[in-house]
C-alpha cells in the first residue's frame, strides 16, 4: 500500500527540465560505458593471463639439482646434489601423492636438419607423462611421445609448433623424418599452439622433445637437467614436496630441511599471486569505471538539487496535507533511480555493442600486445557490478537532496516561493 | 477552565478542541532575534468560527503555522483535545495535519500536474484509505462544493474560486476537527471571495470548526469570534468571555 503510494507519487510528479535530464541519462551512460569497457578489458586481460600460465602446465613442481647449506650426517655443506633419472622412478614407487612425474634433460646447440634447412635449437629428452603434466598436446592426426617411444629407446620427436613451421611451414611433418645432430628422427606429433607465460629455458613451441632414454643412450648424459612433479590434487602440493626432500635426501644424504639441496619451482604458489595481482588490477580498472560513473551521479544530484527547489511548495503542501518524510524522499529517489537506471541502460548496450566490435578487431589482431591483451569479455558479474554502483549512486544522488527539502518545517517549505 | 490530568492518548472529549498555554516563537539564533509570537494564551473549542486579523507581520502567519502544527513553538505548551503534543517529531505531527487539521491557502497550493480529483484525494491517500472509499469520499467532497462536473480537470484550467473551492474539498477530505484558512479569498474578485465566505458559512452550519486569517474586516464581522494580533500579541479577543 505504502509502496503503492511512493509510485503513485512519483507518477504524478513533474516532468522537469527535459534538457538537462537528456545530458544527465547520457553523462550516466557514458559512465557506465567507460566502466564496462574498463571491467570487459580487466576481464580479458585476466583470462588471456590465466590461459598463457597455463601454458606452462597446472600445479608443477619443477625440481633443479642444487647445493647442501647445512652440514648433514658428516658431509660439510656446498656439496652439489644431482640428479639421475632412475631417480623419478625412485619418487613415484615412494611417494604416493605424486600423480606424474617425469625427469628433463636438456641439449642447446642442437642442429636439426630437414631437407635444406638448419636450425640450432634446444633438444629435451623427457618421459611420456611429461607432455600432459606441460599441456604439450599434438595437433590432429599425431601423439605425444609414449610409453614404447621410451621402452624401445625409439628415435622420435615431438616438435613445438614453431619448430615445425620453421622446418616445414605448412606442409605435413608426421612421419617426415627429421636429422638431429645427424641422427635421423621420425616426427610423431608438433604441438598445438598455447599462449605460454611461465617458463624454464624458453617457450615449449621452438623447440623438441625425444624420449629421455634415447636421449641418454644418444649423447651419453647421465645426470638430469631438472624433474617435473606434480601432485595427485593441488592440495597435496605440500605433502609432495616435503616427501621429495625427504626421499631425495636420504638418498644423497642431505638434511630434508635443507631448501638449498634442491631448487624448486611452485608453479601454483606462482599461480595464486598472480591470481591476486589481477584482481587487484581488477578492483583498480573498476575504482577508475566507478569514478566516472560518479560523475554522471553529480549530474543526477544537480538535476535532483533542482527539482527540489522547483518543488519546495510542493513538498510542503504535501507535508502539510500529512505526507510522511518517506513518501516525500521515496518518489525522489525513485526519480533518480529511474534517470541512473536509464543512462545504465543505454550505458550497458553501448559497452556490449563496443565490446563485441572490439572483440572482433582483437580477434582479428595478430600482434603478440593486442593478443596478449585478451578479448574484451562481457560478463553477468560485470553487470551485476556496474548495476550494483548504478544503483548506489542513483540513490544517494537521490537521498541527499530530497532530506534536504524534508529535514525542514513544513511552514518554511511553504513560505518558499 | 484548565483540565489537567488528560494526557491520554486520545485526549478527553470535554477537553478544548484546542489549548495554548503561553506559546511563543523566536525566528533566528544568537543577536539577531526576532520573536514573532509571544506569550499566546489560546483557546478553542469545537464548532467555533474564528477570524484571526491583523497588520501584515503581526505574527497571525506564524500563529496560523503553529496552529496547523507546520512549524514548532520555541516556548509554551500545546495541547490538542488535552493531549500535550509539543515534543511529537516529523512522522507523529504529519499525521495529526492529516487527521486533524485542513488548510486552505491564499493561493490555493493545488498540485498543477495533477487533476483536481487527484489533489482531493491525495490526503486520503496519505491516511491510508482504501481505493474505493476513496473515491466515493472525493466524489462526495466534489459534491458538496458545488464542483462536481470539473473534478477531472487540472487546477490550471480552473478559475481562482473555483481552485479555492477544490482546496476546500481537500481540507475537508480527512474529516479534519478544525479548518486553517490563510487569507483564503485574498487572492480572488469580490464575487469569487463572497461564494467562499459563503461556503465557510455553511460548513460552519454543519458543525466545522474554522480558523480564518484575514485582512477583511467585512469576512471578520460574519465569524463568531475575532481575534486581533499585534506584534506578535493578541490584543483583541472576542471570545474571551
Amino acid at each position: 500500500m505504502r509502496l503503492g503510494l511512493i509510485f503513485r507519487l512519483f507518477r504524478n510528479s513533474a516532468k522537469i527540465q527535459r534538457k538537462r535530464i537528456v545530458l544527465t541519462v547520457i553523462a550516466i551512460a557514458w559512465g557506465t560505458v567507460s566502466i564496462v569497457m574498463l571491467l570487459a578489458f580487466g576481464e580479458g586481460l585476466k583470462r588471456s593471463l590465466h590461459r598463457s600460465s597455463r601454458g606452462t602446465g597446472e600445479g608443477l613442481l619443477i625440481i633443479w639439482p642444487g647445493e647442501t647449506s647445512i652440514a648433514y650426517a658428516g658431509f660439510p655443506a656446498g656439496r652439489d646434489i644431482d640428479l639421475l633419472p632412475e631417480d623419478v622412478d625412485l619418487l613415484v614407487r615412494s611417494i604416493p601423492e605424486i600423480g606424474s612425474a617425469s625427469g628433463e634433460m636438456t641439449r642447446w646447440g642442437t642442429l636439426i636438419r630437414y631437407s635444406d634447412k638448419d636450425l640450432i635449437k634446444k633438444i629435451t629428452g623427457v618421459h611420456p607423462s611429461f607432455g600432459d603434466m606441460r599441456h604439450q598436446y599434438a595437433n590432429a592426426g599425431g601423439r605425444f611421445l609414449n610409453r614404447l617411444d621410451y621402452e624401445k629407446k625409439r628415435r622420435v620427436i615431438f616438435l613445438g609448433d614453431e619448430l615445425k613451421q620453421d622446418l616445414f611451414g605448412d606442409a605435413p611433418a608426421i612421419g617426415e623424418t627429421v636429422l638431429v645432430q645427424n641422427v635421423p628422427f621420425t616426427v610423431v606429433g608438433d604441438m598445438i599452439h598455447k599462449m605460454q607465460t611461465g617458463m624454464y629455458g624458453g617457450p615449449d613451441a621452438g623447440q623438441g622433445v625425444v624420449p629421455i632414454s634415447t636421449f641418454e643412450a644418444l649423447y651419453g648424459r647421465r645426470f638430469l637437467s631438472n624433474m617435473v612433479l606434480k601432485p595427485a590434487r593441488p592440495e597435496l602440493m605440500e605433502v609432495m614436496k616435503r616427501r621429495t626432500f625427504e626421499v631425495l635426501g636420504s638418498k644423497y644424504r642431505f638434511d630434508p630441511e635443507d631448501e638449498r639441496a634442491l631448487q624448486t619451482w611452485d608453479t601454483q604458489a606462482s599461480q595464486e599471486i598472480q591470481g591476486k595481482m589481477m584482481l587487484g588490477i581488477e578492483i583498480f580498472l573498476g575504482i577508475i569505471g566507478a569514478l566516472t560513473l560518479i560523475i554522471g551521479g553529480v549530474g543526477v544530484a544537480n538535476i535532483m538539487y533542482a527539482v527540489v527547489q522547483q518543488r519546495t511548495a510542493e513538498i510542503g503542501v504535501q507535508m502539510a496535507l500529512g505526507a510522511r518524510r518517506s513518501w516525500v524522499l521515496g518518489p525522489l529517489v525513485l526519480e533518480a533511480l529511474s534517470m541512473t537506471f536509464a543512462g545504465g541502460f543505454f550505458g550497458l548496450l553501448i559497452g556490449a555493442g563496443l565490446v563485441e566490435v572490439l572483440g572482433y578487431f582483437q580477434s582479428q589482431a595478430t600482434g603478440s600486445a593486442m593478443a596478449f591483451m585478451g578479448r574484451p569479455t562481457f560478463s553477468l558479474p560485470l553487470v551485476l557490478i556496474t548495476i550494483a554502483i548504478l544503483g548506489a549512486i542513483g540513490f544517494f544522488s537521490g537521498y541527499f537532496p530530497a532530506r534536504r527539502a524534508t529535514a525542514i518545517q513544513p511552514a518554511a517549505v511553504l513560505r518558499y516561493e | 477552565m484548565m483540565r489537567n490530568g488528560n494526557n491520554g492518548k486520545n485526549g478527553s472529549s470535554d477537553a478544548p478542541l484546542i489549548h495554548l498555554d503561553n506559546v511563543g516563537k523566536t525566528y533566528g539564533k544568537g543577536k539577531i532575534q526576532v520573536e514573532a509570537l509571544k506569550d499566546v494564551d489560546l483557546t478553542i473549542r469545537d464548532n467555533e468560527y474564528i477570524a484571526i486579523v491583523g497588520p501584515s507581520g503581526s505574527g497571525k502567519s506564524t500563529l496560523m503555522n503553529i496552529l496547523g502544527f507546520l512549524d514548532t513553538p520555541t516556548g509554551g505548551t500545546y495541547r490538542l483535545r488535552g493531549e500535550e503534543v509539543s515534543g511529537f517529531g516529523g512522522d507523529r505531527l504529519a499525521e495529526i495535519r492529516n487527521r486533524h487539521i485542513g488548510f486552505v491557502f491564499q493561493n490555493f497550493h493545488l498540485l498543477p500536474q495533477i487533476t483536481a480529483f487527484d489533489n482531493v484525494e491525495m490526503p486520503l491517500l496519505f491516511k491510508g484509505t482504501p481505493a474505493r472509499r476513496r473515491r466515493q469520499r472525493v466524489e462526495e467532497l466534489f459534491e458538496s462544493v458545488g464542483l462536481a462536473e470539473r473534478m477531472h480537470h487540472k487546477p490550471t484550467e480552473l478559475s481562482g474560486g473555483q481552485m479555492q473551492r477544490v482546496a476546500i474539498a481537500r481540507a475537508l477530505a480527512c474529516e479534519p476537527d478544525v479548518i486553517l484558512a490563510d487569507e483564503p479569498t485574498g487572492n480572488l474578485d469580490s464575487s469569487a471571495g463572497g461564494d467562499i465566505v459563503e461556503l465557510f458559512q455553511q460548513l460552519w452550519g454543519k458543525g466545522h470548526t474554522l480558523i480564518l486569517i484575514t485582512h477583511d474586516n467585512a469576512i471578520a464581522r460574519r465569524t463568531e469570534r475575532t481575534i486581533r494580533i499585534q506584534d506578535g500579541c493578541i490584543t483583541e479577543d472576542t471570545g474571551v468571555s
